[in-house]
C-alpha cells in the first residue's frame, strides 16, 4: 500500500523537523564549544531569554507574529507552485499603506481605522506581489527572479518615500512623523489590563491575534474551499488544471496577491503595533526568514506557527544570549539561526532516506492488484 | 575495448559455459519498500531472440536497467558470455558487448544519422578523420543486416521506423553482440514492425543475441524463440515460444485467466452528437497539426481513430475537449458550438486524457480530490465555495467499488495506485458525470491486462447506454475490437474511414502509413 517514499504523517511532520532542529543545535553547540563557552549554559540562557519571564515571552511572540505572516505568505504561493522570495519587499511596500492610514486617517475612531489599515496594508503588499504574478502569468517571467528584483525596487522606492516625501518636516532623521493615536494597534498587555489581567509590558500587540486568525483563514481557504482546491491543482499539475478547466494564469495572480497581502502583516505588527512611524528597512529580514519558516512548517499553518515560535525564540533568546555571554556575539546568534535554516531548509531531506528505510520494513503489505 | 568487439558472434565458443549470452543469477533490487526484482534467474541462449513479457510494473524495465548499468542490483550476479561481469555504468555494458535501444530514442534531432552514430565514439580530435572511416564500417553493417538508412539525412526528417534503425546501427557500431530492445514497436506501423522483426531475424542469423521487451503477446509469438514471463517482480515462467500460446502467456502474466476478445453486440447509432467540420489546429510553434478534418460521432457508437502516435491525434483531442484553441473549422457537441478559443471543458463532455499522469490526475492529491477534478464547481461538491468533503469521499468510495479500483480508499494519494487503478479512477470520474460524449485517449496505455478487460467492457456499456464515444488509440488491437467505425489519421488528416466489419490490420496499417488506394478509401464517407 505504501508507495515509495511515503512516511507516516507524524514522522513527516514531527520527527523530521525535530531531527533537523537537533542537528542544527548540535552543530551550534560545537561552535559555542569552540568559542570556549559552555553550550549547555548557552542553551539555558537562550531559553530563559526567550521564555523565562513575561517580557521575554512578549518579545518572542512579537517576533513570532512577523514570522507567522511571512511564513504563511511563502506557503500560499508554494501551494500554487510558486516560490515567492519577495515577502521582504511586499511587507516593506505594505508599510506605505499603513503609514498613509496612520498619518492621515487619525480623525476616524479606532474601530473604523482598524479594517481600513488592514485593507490598506493588504492592498499595497498584495499589489507588490501581484505584479510579479501578472508578469509570470502573462509574460512568463519567473517569479523567483522578479520577486527578488522587486525587493530592490521596494527598498529604493521606500527610501525615496521616507527621505523625500513622508519625512517629518524639519527633521534630519529618516523616518515619518508619528502616527495618529487613534490608528495605533493596542498592545496585548493593554487589552489584558482592560479585562483585568496583568501581563508584562512588551511590544506584543493585536497583530499577534490577527496572525493567528490569518493562520486559521489560511487553513480554511486552502483545504476547505473550491478556490483553495483550484490553487492547489495548479500548484501540483498545471496540465491537469487546464484539463479540468482551471486557468493557471488566474490562479497564479490570485496566489501571489494573497501572498503579498499575508506578508503585509509585518507592516501592521512592526509599524502600527510597535514603531508607530515609518522607519527605514523595518522588515529587516523577516520576509526572507519566512521562507525557512514555511519550509520547516511544511507549508501548513500549524507547522508555520510552531516554526514561527521557534524563530521568534531564537531572535529574542539570541539577543539575550549575546548580551549575557559577550563571546557569543550577535553575529554568532545569526550563525545559529542560519544553521537552523540550513538544516530545516536546504538539508531538509537529509534524514529522509534512512527514516524511509527504517519505516519501510514493517509496512510491507501484499502487492496491490 | 571489448576483446572481440567486431566478432559476428561465433567468436569465443571455446569459453566454458558460453552457451548463454546472458545469465542472471539471483538478482534482487529494491526501491525503498518496493521489491522490484526478486531472485531473478534468467539464461538467454546465444544467437536467439528472447522475449521478456510482463505487465507494467512487473519489473522488466528495472531488470534491463540493471543489465545496462543504469541501476545496480542489491544482490545476485550477471554473466555475459559465461563470464561474471560487474556492470556499474552503461559504458561497462557497452564494453561487455551489450547494446540497448530505448523506447524513447536517444538521438540528436538536428544532427545527421551518421553524426548520431558517431556520438560518443568520435575517435579523434577532429571529426573529419573519423567520419569517413566510420562511414565505411557502417555501410558494411547496413548491408549485413538489411538496415537501410540514409546516413546523411537529418534525424528530424526521418520516419520513426528509420530512426529506430539508426538506434540499432548505433548499438551495433559500438560492438554490441547482445541487443536489448525496450518496447520497440510502440511507435511503429504494423508494416514497420514487420520490417523490424526481419532485421532481428538477420541479427540472429549472424549470431547476435536479441532481447525483446514488450507487453504485446502477438509480437512475442511472431518474433521470439524463447520467452520469459515476469509478474510482480519475479520470473514466473520460461517457455519455448513454439510450445506456448497467447492464452497461456496472458494467464501467466496476470496470474489468472483473461478474456482477450471483447464481446459486443451490434451498435445502434442514433443522432449525431459530435460534428466536426474542416477542423484545423496548430501547435504552439505554429506548425499545422490537424489539417481540416471532418467527421461525426453518433449517439450509441464508438468511433475509433487509429494512427501512429504523433500524427495529430493529440492535437485533435485537445481541440475537441476545450484545452487547445483551433484555427479554423467548427466543432459542435449536441448542437452547441464549441468556441475556438477554449473556455475550459464543455459541460456535457467526458474526457479521459491520453496521458493520465500529466493531465488526468494529480499524483499528490488523494483519490477523492482527484474524483472532482474539473467538476469542483458543481453544486454537488461545493456549497458557497466550501467543499463538501464528506459527501465527496462517500461518492468516491462508491465509484471506486463500482469501477473495481483497488484499494478502494478515497484518502489514498493517486500516486499510490497502480496504472490500471489510476485509469479506472479517471474513467469513473468521466463516466459518472453523465456526459453525452466521451472522448477517450489511449485508455489502456500502461494498464495491466486485467484492467484492460474491465475498461473495454465499460466503454462498450457506455456505448450501449446511448452515449457517443470517440476513441483514440495507437493500439490497433484495441481499435479493432472496440470501434464500430474506424478513422485512420496520418499527418494531420484522415486517410480513410472503415467500417469495423471490413477493417483488418493490413488495410489499417497501409492507411496509417499514408498509403491511399481506391480499394482502401472506396467506402469513405
Amino acid at each position: 500500500m505504501a508507495a515509495r517514499g511515503e512516511l507516516p504523517a507524524w514522522v513527516n511532520l514531527g520527527l523530521i523537523p525535530l531531527l533537523n532542529l537537533m542537528a542544527a543545535f548540535l552543530v551550534s553547540g560545537l561552535i559555542v564549544l569552540l568559542l570556549g563557552e559552555n553550550p549547555i549554559e548557552a542553551v539555558r540562557l537562550l531559553i530563559f531569554g526567550a521564555f523565562g519571564y513575561g517580557e521575554a515571552i512578549g518579545y518572542t511572540l512579537f517576533y513570532a507574529t512577523n514570522f507567522i505572516f511571512t511564513g504563511l505568505a511563502v506557503a500560499i504561493a508554494f501551494h500554487c507552485g510558486l516560490f515567492n522570495i519577495g515577502g521582504e519587499g511586499q511587507a516593506y511596500v505594505a508599510g506605505l499603506g499603513v503609514t498613509l492610514v496612520g498619518l492621515y486617517l487619525g480623525f476616524l475612531p479606532f474601530i473604523i481605522v482598524l479594517p481600513i489599515a488592514i485593507a490598506a496594508a493588504a492592498a499595497f503588499g498584495g499589489f507588490w506581489a501581484f505584479i510579479p504574478g501578472w508578469l509570470q502569468a502573462r509574460r512568463g517571467s519567473h517569479v523567483v527572479i522578479t520577486t527578488i528584483m522587486f525587493n530592490f525596487i521596494a527598498a529604493a522606492l521606500m527610501t525615496y518615500m521616507v527621505v523625500n516625501v513622508l519625512i517629518k518636516p524639519g527633521s534630519q532623521i529618516p523616518e515619518s512623523g508619528r502616527y495618529a493615536e487613534s490608528t495605533l494597534l493596542p498592545k496585548l498587555h493593554e487589552i489584558a489590563a482592560f479585562i483585568g489581567m496583568e501581563l508584562s509590558r512588551s511590544p506584543l500587540n493585536l497583530s499577534f491575534l490577527l496572525a493567528l486568525a490569518a493562520a486559521v483563514a489560511f487553513w480554511v481557504f486552502v483545504w476547505k474551499t473550491k478556490w483553495g482546491y483550484a490553487l492547489r491543482v495548479v500548484g501540483q499539475n498545471e496540465s491537469a488544471a487546464v484539463y479540468g478547466g482551471i486557468s493557471p494564469a488566474k490562479q497564479i495572480m490570485i496566489a501571489m496577491a494573497i501572498s503579498g497581502a499575508l506578508a503585509s502583516g509585518v507592516a501592521l505588527n512592526e509599524l502600527l503595533g510597535s514603531q508607530h512611524r515609518l522607519i527605514l528597512n523595518f522588515p529587516s529580514g523577516f520576509g526572507f526568514v519566512g521562507i525557512a519558516v514555511a519550509l520547516m512548517g511544511r507549508n501548513h499553518p500549524v507547522g508555520i506557527i510552531l516554526a514561527a515560535l521557534l524563530f521568534g525564540a531564537l531572535y529574542q533568546g539570541g539577543s539575550e544570549l549575546s548580551f549575557d555571554m559577550p563571546t557569543i556575539s550577535r553575529d554568532i546568534v545569526v550563525v545559529i539561526q542560519g544553521l537552523v535554516i540550513l538544516f530545516a531548509g536546504a538539508l531538509e531531506h537529509m534524514f529522509r532516506p534512512s527514516l524511509e528505510a527504517l519505516f519501510a520494513k514493517p509496512e510491507r503489505t501484499e502487492a496491490t492488484a | 575495448m571489448s576483446s572481440d568487439a567486431s566478432s559476428p558472434g561465433r567468436g569465443p565458443v571455446e569459453r566454458e559455459g558460453a552457451a548463454f549470452a546472458i545469465e542472471l543469477r539471483g538478482v534482487n533490487k529494491s526501491f525503498g519498500p518496493v521489491h522490484a526484482n526478486r531472485d531473478i534467474d534468467l539464461a538467454i541462449p546465444r544467437g536467439s531472440i528472447h522475449g521478456i513479457i510482463g505487465e507494467n510494473g512487473a519489473g522488466k524495465s528495472t531488470l534491463m536497467n540493471i543489465l545496462y548499468g543504469f541501476y545496480r542490483a542489491d544482490s545476485g550476479s550477471i554473466l555475459v558470455d559465461g563470464e561474471a561481469k560487474d556492470i556499474r555504468t552503461p559504458e561497462d555494458a557497452i564494453q561487455a558487448g551489450i547494446g540497448m535501444v530505448h523506447q524513447h530514442f536517444m538521438l540528436v534531432e538536428p544532427f545527421t544519422a551518421l553524426e548520431n552514430l558517431l556520438l560518443g565514439a568520435e575517435g579523434g580530435f577532429t571529426l573529419d578523420a573519423g567520419i569517413e572511416k566510420a562511414r565505411a564500417d557502417i555501410v558494411e553493417l547496413e548491408r549485413d543486416y538489411g538496415l537501410e538508412v540514409d546516413l546523411d539525412a537529418k534525424i528530424q526528417d526521418l520516419p520513426v521506423g528509420v530512426q529506430q534503425r539508426v538506434e540499432i546501427l548505433k548499438a551495433l557500431f559500438r560492438g554490441a553482440r547482445i541487443l536489448i530492445l525496450d518496447e520497440p514497436t510502440g511507435v511503429l506501423t504494423p508494416q514497420e514492425a514487420d520490417h523490424l522483426f526481419r532485421i532481428l531475424e538477420n541479427l540472429k542469423a549472424q549470431g547476435r543475441t536479441v532481447v525483446l521487451i514488450t507487453h504485446k503477446l502477438r509480437e512475442i509469438m511472431a518474433a521470439t524463440d524463447n520467452v520469459s514471463i515476469m509478474r510482480q517482480g519475479q520470473m514466473v515462467a520460461h517457455r519455448k515460444t513454439a510450445e506456448t500460446s497467447t492464452e497461456e502467456l496472458a494467464e501467466l502474466m496476470v496470474g489468472r485467466k483473461v478474456l482477450l476478445r471483447v464481446d459486443k453486440g451490434a451498435a445502434r447509432p442514433g443522432a449525431d452528437v459530435l460534428s466536426v467540420r474542416d477542423l484545423s489546429v496548430r501547435d504552439s510553434a505554429g506548425v499545422q497539426r490537424v489539417k481540416g478534418v471532418s467527421f461525426d460521432v453518433r449517439a450509441g457508437e464508438i468511433v475509433g481513430i487509429a494512427g501512429v502516435a504523433g500524427n495529430g491525434q493529440s492535437y485533435l483531442l485537445e481541440a475537441l475537449t476545450g484545452i487547445r484553441r483551433f484555427e479554423s473549422g467548427s466543432v459542435s457537441i449536441a448542437e452547441t458550438p464549441l468556441p475556438a478559443i477554449p473556455h475550459g471543458r464543455p459541460d456535457n463532455l467526458g474526457h479521459v486524457p491520453e496521458d493520465r499522469l500529466r493531465m488526468g490526475l494529480i499524483r499528490g492529491f488523494p483519490a477523492h480530490e482527484n474524483a472532482i477534478l474539473g467538476y469542483h464547481d458543481e453544486e454537488a461538491y461545493c456549497k458557497g465555495g466550501f467543499l463538501e468533503r464528506p459527501g465527496i469521499i462517500e461518492t468516491t468510495r462508491d465509484w471506486m467499488q463500482a469501477y473495481d479500483v483497488r484499494p478502494d480508499n478515497p484518502a489514498l494519494k493517486a500516486a499510490a495506485f497502480s496504472g490500471g487503478n489510476q485509469q479506472k479512477l479517471v474513467l469513473a470520474r468521466e463516466m459518472e458525470h453523465d456526459p453525452v460524449l466521451l472522448v477517450v485517449g489511449q485508455p489502456t496505455r500502461g494498464v495491466d491486462i486485467g484492467a484492460i478487460e474491465f475498461i473495454h467492457k465499460r466503454l462498450i456499456a457506455m456505448r450501449d447506454a446511448g452515449k457517443a464515444v470517440l476513441l483514440v488509440s495507437v493500439e490497433l488491437d484495441e481499435i479493432l475490437s472496440l470501434a464500430d467505425r474506424i478513422l485512420v489519421m496520418f499527418d494531420g488528416h484522415f486517410t480513410g474511414e472503415l467500417d469495423s466489419a471490413d477493417a483488418d490490420e493490413r488495410k489499417i496499417g497501409l492507411l496509417m502509413a499514408g498509403v491511399t488506394t481506391p480499394e482502401l478509401t472506396g467506402d469513405a464517407a
